[in-house]
């Protein structure tokens, strides 16, 4: 049974994180490192007026020697953080195969067998439950904006993740009107509590951008967790 | 009886490793995406961000 479990979800994880990294470098890191010249200052965002472009214009000296000391190692450590990326972005899917699994192997414990056809929704409730509807609160972050005390924010983020699986397990697979109204209810807690905001919005990179970032980075993840789905649906339907 | 207790086993069993199984897959999930150690959070940046974590 772990054996199953481990093997199943390791595998459709770490093939999935590996689809992942490339859908990443296609579509997300080259407004990651955008959003990194606007934060060091190597370029500006239009800053309005007055003391929003006094503060600017500081950022951008400063700016100016970070980027320098980044030109310098550019070389080896651009291969050395993308490696990291490609590696992490596996461990992470990893992570959610393992999950994943898990309940399969939940649902199949409580007599619902998981077929390969079911992993596709599968993976998308945990992309809703992982990164979607997370993110109705706190958007991905591009490097340059701003956001509230990160503790806040886990706090948040691992209540809203906990509460929309709960939730879309009990409107999934609840018999009767009870199990809908607690499933609809844990649905909406995270939404009513309020994500923490920051104090002001003084974000150096330009909205365009973020609003960018974070339409692709929900695209690459709902892309790839329907693939982790039917992946490791498909090998735990095998192995039965 | 002896099947019946065979059954209870198997059945707690499947579940202990269903937990186990999703306490890894819980814990990868913190290490790589939320553990703040520098050199944790500095490899797994680009990651993070791309996932939608609260980053720093």
């Amino acid at each position: 049974m772990i054996q199953r479990m481990l093997a199943g979800g390791l595998i459709a994880g770490f093939a999935a994180g590996l689809l992942g990294a490339l859908l990443h470098f296609a579509f997300v890191q080259e407004l990651i490192l955008l959003g990194e010249e606007y934060e060091t200052g190597a370029l500006v965002h239009f800053a309005g007026v007055g003391e929003g472009a006094a503060e600017a214009s500081q950022d951008h000296a400063e700016g100016e020697a970070a980027q320098g000391h980044g030109d310098e190692e550019d070389g080896g450590s651009a291969l050395t953080r993308n490696g990291l990326t490609v590696l992490f972005t596996g461990l992470i899917y990893a992570g959610y195969g393992l999950l994943l699994v898990a309940g399969f192997a939940l649902a199949e414990h409580f007599g619902r067998r998981v077929e390969a056809r079911d992993g596709v929704l599968w993976g998308l409730a945990g992309f809703a439950a992982l990164q979607l509807v997370p993110a109705m609160g706190l958007a991905p972050e591009l490097p340059g904006s701003v956001a509230a005390d990160l503790a806040d924010r886990q706090i948040w983020w691992f209540g809203t993740a906990l509460a929309t699986a709960t939730g879309l397990a009990a409107l999934a697979f609840g018999r009767g009107v009870m199990p809908a109204v607690i499933g609809g209810a844990l649905l909406a807690a995270p939404h009513v509590i309020g994500a923490p905001l920051p104090e002001g919005f003084h974000g150096v990179a330009p909205p365009e951008v973020a609003g960018e970032f974070s339409a692709r980075v929900l695209g690459v993840g709902f892309a790839t967790w329907a693939v982790l789905g039917w992946l490791a649906a498909r090998l735990w339907s095998r192995d039965a | 009886m002896n099947a019946l207790n065979q059954t209870a086993a198997k059945t707690s069993t499947g579940l202990m490793s269903i937990l186990f199984v999703a306490l890894i897959g819980a814990t990868v999930m913190f290490v790589a995406g939320h553990a703040q150690s520098a050199t944790l959070h500095d490899a797994a940046h680009d990651m993070r961000h791309a996932t939608g974590f609260p980053c720093h």
